[in-house]
Order: structure tokens, then sequence, then C-alpha cells
């Protein structure tokens, strides 16, 4: 489904991104861990086409097409979504008028009329129930306002709303409390598929207790530098980064 | 990359609609201005006396006046000799005030086809009635016998004078003096048509009015004059719409609107303002430089003034409100688009003479381009305005960092009672918010029209239902193309 290869990327003439390599199939959730710096966040902002970072090698396939020769909005139309770490507000654009705008936009990519607002206000509804999102958070306007647990399930509402194939979550367990983490995380459990994937960005295994990563990667200066099955998210719950950097560094024989 | 230029490329060339030109056969009298053309206009009009004195009183003071330059403006040099201040394009037509649609030259019924004003009334929108002026002269009125079995006058100003001449001499320049300023002086001297209309006590008029204003004739001025009373316990909501052909040279355009509004009535006067706003280079446009104003003279009495401003070169103008009726409530929502060149210096008076009157002003200014977008605004409360209350709100939305937002509020309050509360916001759309919204699929034009609607909410809704299907549609081509 997803096909990163030697991928570099910069932003503001640095490069972060130095030769990425991986590969999700359907079905499969990946974590993505690592410290501060490492090129996560990096890396699901070039995936989703945010034009402040630059590519500057390498492909990423999508579905068997060229992801980075995408605009943004195509990338989203073909299935690929960010759960923002920072949810932006939008003052005055109601979310009902905003989530209208945007699956509208996915009917015109694949050829269909708009929905009409009977269906789309029922469908709305149903998807809300999803993260427990009551409807005065539904006619506010897009994150205006919103507790910063709010704005992640929101961001998971959204989710629902546009059935992406492939999501990714940047941080989506920063700021949440335990009752709002649980939430959040069955929510996106309820909506998997065989044919949905995901790629998950986390610092802890919190999030990963609810997710069961198929398989775990270690970011280390825009590299992956280690993959794994769970236990590997575990043993960095224990043990930290820094064996891993250790490590790295007598293979590259620094 | 090649995509986006071409898109940018086919907005540019579609942005404004109705840019075409007409071949009508009109008269137009000579141009340049003196004391004859004001008698030739008025002649021309088979005015009264009075009118005559009333527009040579108005030409001799205009004449003894300069030009305000206190406006955040960079107004073009206007030579008054260049411009015709007459262009009839019914000439030829039965002059009787009766036109019937066999009178109207087809390319002029084409004209207003294209604009989408319907003047069969067969083919009218349910409930608005129309009076559509081209150049000097209204064309035709709509649905006139229907309102007239209320008492209802709605026709056009040379008509009023005409049948009515009684309820215009009364109310005529009784809220904008010909002495107000220069560009009143100057339309109280040459103006040439535009609405009336008037409601008489306790009546509620059953359909919206609508006047439908364009310049189409080159090197005319339009000057047109709308006066609307609104008698005690009456109701009525206006309508106004305005179009241009694209030009290179600027058009004039100096109106007066004069609202009288008695005890217990409500007048809600709403415009949609699209005169051609020049090029991308600032070239050509109408230069829009008008007074509004409303009198609220009964108790009780209500007037709220609705604009959205998304053309011209040039925007000069402040409706504007004198409460001097006992509780008496006026409000102006106001949203002012500027993009490329355009300049717009509005906003509104709020006069407060009677005991507990209150006033709501929301002004919204959108820049983008090179433009520059003033509020300015004036809250006075007189000595006799116990319990006088207002409350303004004054947002900015800037679109790139080449266009200016600027607001001017002014304050002038005499009554200690009074409660006077002013806020002002500027914000701009940010990246991350385009980018939040094309990671959901939503193209970055798209949502610069979900944007800033959102921003113009709370004036859009105040609109009557169509019109503000129409001002939605009309903020997003306008602001298409300024990001991304």
């Amino acid at each position: 489904m997803l096909e990163i290869k030697d991928l570099h990327a910069v932003i503001n003439g640095k490069e972060i991104l130095k030769g990425i390599n991986l590969t999700v199939r359907p079905g499969e959730i990946h974590a993505l861990m690592g410290q501060n710096g490492a090129g996560k966040s990096t890396l699901s902002n070039v995936l989703v086409g945010n034009p402040a970072y630059e590519v500057t090698q390498g492909s990423v396939l999508f579905n068997g097409k060229d992801l980075l020769a995408m605009k943004p909005e195509e990338r989203a139309h073909e299935g690929l979504f960010l759960s923002f770490q920072q949810p932006v507000e939008i003052p005055g654009v109601s979310m009902v008028n905003f989530m209208r705008a945007a699956l509208n936009a996915k009917r015109k990519y694949q050829g269909l009329e708009p929905m009409n607002a009977g269906d789309f206000l029922k469908l709305m509804r149903e998807k809300r129930k999803i993260v427990e999102l009551d409807s005065k958070l539904a006619n506010r306007s897009v994150n205006e306002g919103f507790s910063g647990g709010e704005k992640k399930r929101n961001e998971i509402f959204q989710m629902a709303m546009l059935e992406p194939t492939l999501s990714i979550l940047d941080e989506t367990d920063s700021g949440l409390d335990v009752d709002a983490l649980r939430i959040v995380a069955e929510g996106f459990n309820k909506l998997r598929t065989p044919q949905t994937s995901a790629l998950v960005i986390t610092h802890y295994q919190r999030l990963l207790d609810y997710l069961k990563p198929d398989v775990v990667h270690v970011l280390l200066g825009g590299r992956i530098v280690k993959t794994g099955g769970p236990e590997l998210a575990l043993e960095i719950e224990n043990k930290g980064f820094d064996w891993i950097k250790a490590e790295t560094e007598s293979l590259q024989g620094i | 990359m090649e995509d986006k230029n071409k898109f940018v490329k086919e907005v540019a060339e579609k942005k404004y609609e109705y840019g075409f030109t007409s071949d009508i056969q009109t008269e137009i009298i000579e141009k340049g201005l003196n004391e004859d053309v004001v008698r030739l206009i008025s002649s021309k009009k088979e005015e009264p006396e009075w009118l005559l004195e009333f527009r040579l009183k108005a030409f001799r003071y205009w004449q003894t006046q300069e030009q305000p330059e206190w406006g955040h403006l960079k107004m073009p040099e206007i030579d008054y000799q260049a411009i015709s201040y007459y262009a009839d394009p019914t000439k030829g037509n039965k002059k009787d005030g009766s036109k019937s649609l066999d009178d109207i030259d087809p390319e002029l019924m084409k004209t207003f086809d294209k604009l989408g004003i319907p003047l069969e009334e067969r083919l009218a929108l349910s409930g608005t009635a129309v009076d559509a002026v081209l150049d000097s002269v209204s064309v035709k009125t709509t649905f006139k016998e229907k309102l007239s079995e209320r008492g209802i006058i709605f026709c056009s100003i040379s008509e009023a004078v005409r049948e009515y001449p009684d309820l215009v001499r009364q109310y005529i320049g009784s809220v904008v003096p010909y002495r107000d300023n220069y560009f009143a002086a100057l339309n109280s001297a040459v103006f040439s048509d535009g609405s009336f209309v008037y409601i008489p006590k306790g009546v509620r008029c059953p359909m919206e009015l609508s006047t439908y204003f364009r310049i189409n004739a080159r090197n005319t001025g339009q000057f047109e004059r709308t006066l609307i009373v609104c008698d005690d316990g009456g109701y009525v909501s206006y309508l106004e719409g305005c179009t241009a052909p694209m030009r290179d040279e600027n058009q004039l355009h100096a109106a007066i609107v004069e609202i009288v509004v008695g005890a217990n009535a409500e007048v809600k006067y709403s415009t949609v303002q699209n005169w051609y706003p020049g090029d991308a280079e600032g070239k050509g446009g109408v230069l829009n430089l008008v007074t509004k104003r409303g009198h609220l003279r009964g108790a009780n009495s209500k007037l709220s003034w609705t604009q959205v401003e998304t053309g011209s070169a040039i925007t000069w103008k402040y409706p504007s409100c004198i409460l001097s009726g006992e509780n008496s409530q006026a409000e102006f929502y106001s949203v002012a688009v500027t993009n490329n060149y355009q300049q717009a210096d509005t906003g509104t008076k709020m006069i407060h003479l009677g005991r507990n009157t209150r006033s709501t002003i929301i002004s919204k200014g959108i820049s983008a381009g090179k433009s520059q977008n003033s509020y300015r605004g004036l809250v006075r409360v007189a000595p006799s305005a116990e319990g006088a209350r207002n409350y303004s709100s004054c947002d900015s939305l800037l679109l790139g960092s080449t266009c200016g937002a600027h607001t001017f509020p002014y304050m002038d309050i005499h009554n200690d009672s009074a409660i006077v509360e002013h806020e002002a916001t500027t914000s701009k759309i940010s990246e991350e918010q385009l980018f939040y919204c094309n990671q959901r699929g939503i193209p970055t034009e798209e949502a610069v029209g979900l944007i800033v609607n959102g921003y113009a909410k709370d004036v859009i809704n105040k609109l009557p239902m169509e019109f503000a299907v129409e001002a939605q549609k009309l903020l997003s081509v306008s602001l298409e193309g300024t990001v991304g």
C-alpha cells in the first residue's frame, strides 16, 4: 500500500530525512518511535504534502501511484489522512460546513454527486458517536475553543467521516488524559478494517497497548535504525532510546 | 505548477462576470458640467420649478466646495468636465412613465436578462419587485400594480416627481441635505434616476423591493438618488445590486440614498455592491462615492444597513443613522472585500439623539492583493440621548502581506449614561489553516472561500436568503487566486 524508498527531505535548508525506507501493507499498523527531532513529524508532513517541506531524493508509492507528484488534496482523496499533532483552529467555519466541503470534494474526485444535506447530517451523527463527540462540538467552528482532548477526538471523528485507507496518527496521544486516550484509541480501533493501515507516531507504550501495532520502527537522525515487533516498543518503554543509539553507532563504526 | 497557473489565469479571466457592454441606442448629452447642463437634465425630466431650484442651489454650493481628501484613499484626479451627466438608453420610447415591455429596446431587455434580472413579472423571482436603472434612467419597475393595491408606491424617482410631487418635495434632501458633502452636492445638482418607495401607515410590504443599477454608456457618470419613506408602523425590506462593464477609464458613481423611518416602523436595506473593480493592474473601475443615511424619526423605529462590498476601484461610503426617536434601533453590518489595487474607506455614523437609542456596528474587512481597506466610523451620543448604547466590532482579515487594513473609530460622547463598546481584531489566513483544509481534501481556492465566508458569516446571515447565496459566491470569486 505504501512504499517509501530512500526518502530525503529538507526544511529551511536543513536535511531532516536522510534516506527513509518503509513498506506498509494493507491491514498493518506500524508504530514510529524515536526521540524529538528524529524526523517522525517531518516524515508525516512530507507524506501528506506539506509545502513547507521539500523532498530532495527518493520515491513514495501509494497504492502503486506516485504520491509525491500529487497535490495535498489529491493525496487525501486517494485515501491518506493525517491526524495532526496540533490541529489548527479555523474561526467562523462550522464543523458541519468544513466536513461537508471535505466529503464532497472527495466525492467529486470519485465522480460522485455531492451528498444531500439530510444524508450528510445523519452520517455526522453516526460518526461522532464513535469518539463520543457531542452535537454541540459538531456545530462549533473547526477546533475553536476545543480542549486538547476534544481536538484529538475531533481528528479521529474526521477520520471516521473520510474513511481513509492509510491514516497517520502524529502523537495523537499527546496531551490526553487516560479517559480521552481510551476514547480516541477505541474510536480508532472501531474504524479498522483488513484493508486499512496506519502509521502511528508516539512516544508512549500506552497508546500502543490499545492499537497493537504489527511493526515497530525506531527513527534516529532521519533514518530508520531498528525495526521489530510489538516487543520493541515495550523494550523502549523500559530502557529508553540510548541503547539503540549506542548500537547504531557501533554498527556504523563511530 | 503549470496546472495551478492555468487555473489562476482562468479565474483571472472569468473573475468579473458582468463586464460586458450592451449596444443600446443611447441619448447622451454633451460632456461637461455647468448651470445649463443642470437645467437641461431638469427639463429632460420635465421637472417642476422647485426641483430645478433645488438642483441649482446644490450646483452653486458644489462649485464653492473642494473634493474631500480625508479618506485613506489615493483618489485619481476626477475631471468633472470630461464626464457626461445624462445618458438615456430608452430614447425613442414613450416617456409617459407607463413603459410597457413592448416599448423597451430588446437589446436592453437582453442586458438585464444577462445580469439575471428578469423584467418580465412572470419570470421574476417570487417575492421580489425590481426597479431597473440603466445609466441615467429607470427602465422598468415590476409589480407596481400589485403593490399599489396596498397603497405602496414603488417607482422611479422621476416618476415620483411627476406623480407624487408633494411626497417627494417633503422628504427629498431632508435626510441628506445638498450641503452635506461634496459628492452629495454634486448628486443633488445632477441626479438622474433612482427609486422611490413609500410605505403607508401600518402596511407591511409583502415582497422584497429591489433596485438594480447598471452603468453602460462610456464616459458617463451615474448619479442615482433613492428615497425610501416608511410611515408609522410600516415595514419594508429593500435590496440594491449594481454592476458595470469593464472599462479602462474610471467611471464615476455618486449616489444618495435617503431613508425616513416613522414610529414603530422598520426598514432593512441590503446592498450587494459589485461595481467593476478595475483590472489586476488597477486600471479602470468604478469610483463609488456614495452618501447613504437614514433618519429614525419615530419612537421604536428600526433601521438596518447590510452591505457586502466587493466591487469598485474606490469605495467611499458610510451608510449612517440618525436616531431621533426614543428607543429607536439602528444596525450596520458590513463586509468589504478589496483585492488587487482596490481601495475601500467605508463604515458608518451612528448619531444618537433620542433616549434609550441603541446601535450595533459589525464591520468585517477582507483585504488581499495590494489593496487598502479601511473602516471609518463615528458614534456620537448627544446630551439628549439618555441611556444610549452602542456596540461596535470591527474585524480585519488579511490575505497575504502586501495589503493593508486600517481602522478609524471616532467616538463623541456627551451623555454620561451612555454605554459605548468598541472591539477590533486583525487576523490572517494562515498557511496552517489552508494546509489543514488541503489535507482534508479541500483545495486551496475553496478553502479560502470557506474561511472567508465563515469570517463574514455574521453579516451574510443578515441578508435575505437569495441575496445571501449570491453574496457567498461573490466573496469566493472576488478572492480567487489570492492565496497559494
